[in-house]
């Protein structure tokens, strides 16, 4: 049993530690600020998955402890990452966009929020929701 | 202004007033019992000490409570987002190793939502954030549009069609 753990376990090491470092040259090679948000908000998620399933496995197997906080993490970085990420974009925004020309239109009577704090009262039904 | 909950509250039935949020504090219980991985009793009086108090007082937050209509649509919807980050991964990690970057064509697109409640498009905000080569970074002033980050935009119907029916259709059958 022992040597297929230590395989499975030693992959799983292998395809995160792959990610992870992909991530890292996507934040080298991509050309500007928008591209590279890219890169960390999706190929690190399951580089850290990867090697925290191996670490639940091998603390199983070696120490007979199941390690239910390291899922968590996981869990953690699902729900952190779209929001640190939405908190660069919007920065950009502030910095280099300008409301009127380089964003597409809403298609609604009101702007982005970055650049529009509150809304009118909506005229079909007055419930929009709160951004 | 003072809020109607506030006048409301001394009259409430015993279970809303102390446990305005049920689900969360069982949540909190369980998330509490295994981030210490302590399955002791001391460990889930502990977790329900915290599951009771930390809704009472970030109540001013929770205004409302978001209606689940089918708990087997959420565990659906997770399976297929997990899936999709599984695949979303292994396609970035595609295009940074060997695709030239100039060949990219990233654009913003603005996507209408059908979703009101505020929950839900949180959830969907996160889960185009997390998918294949999109990241959403704003909302329109009104809550009605979406305004997404596309890293390879060369067929931006495709992609708003893949937002719209294969997660905010899901999350409409979700929150009510």
């Amino acid at each position: 049993m022992t040597p297929w753990v230590e395989f499975v376990v030693a992959a799983l090491i292998v395809i995160g530690t792959v990610f992870a470092l992909v991530g890292s040259i996507g934040l080298v090679k991509l050309p500007d600020v928008m591209t590279r948000l890219h890169s960390p908000t999706k190929a690190t998620t399951l580089g850290v998955g990867a090697l925290l399933v191996a670490s639940i496995i091998s603390f199983y197997h070696w120490k007979g402890k199941l390690a239910i906080n390291e899922l968590l993490i996981t869990l953690f970085l699902f729900l952190t990452a779209p929001v640190a990420a939405q908190f660069l974009a919007r920065a950009y925004l502030h910095l280099h966009c300008d409301s009127a020309g380089d964003l597409p239109a809403t298609n609604r009577p009101c702007q982005w929020s970055t650049f529009q704090c509150a809304c009118p009262p909506d005229a079909e039904d007055g419930s929009a929701a709160k951004p | 202004m003072t809020k109607p909950s506030e006048i409301a509250s001394p009259k409430l039935p015993f279970r809303q007033r102390w446990i305005p949020h049920p689900s969360l504090t069982g949540v909190m219980i369980l998330l509490w019992v295994a981030m210490a991985n302590n399955f002791s009793p001391g460990g889930w009086l502990l977790g329900t000490c915290l599951g009771l108090a930390i809704p009472l007082l970030t109540q001013s937050i929770w205004d409302t409570t978001p209606k689940i209509a089918s708990y087997g649509n959420v565990l659906i919807y997770a399976l297929v987002v997990l899936w999709d980050v599984l695949v979303a991964n292994i396609e970035v990690a595609w295009l940074i190793l060997f695709e030239s970057p100039r060949d990219l064509r990233p654009q913003w697109i603005t996507v209408p939502l059908d979703l009101r409640s505020r929950e839900g498009i949180a959830v969907l905000a996160g889960t185009v954030t997390l998918t294949p080569g999109t990241v959403s970074c704003d909302l329109s002033a009104d809550g009605r549009s979406m305004l997404v980050h596309c890293l390879d935009a060369r067929d931006i119907e495709e992609i708003i069609r893949r937002i719209k029916t294969r997660y905010e259709a899901r999350l409409l059958r979700i929150f009510r």
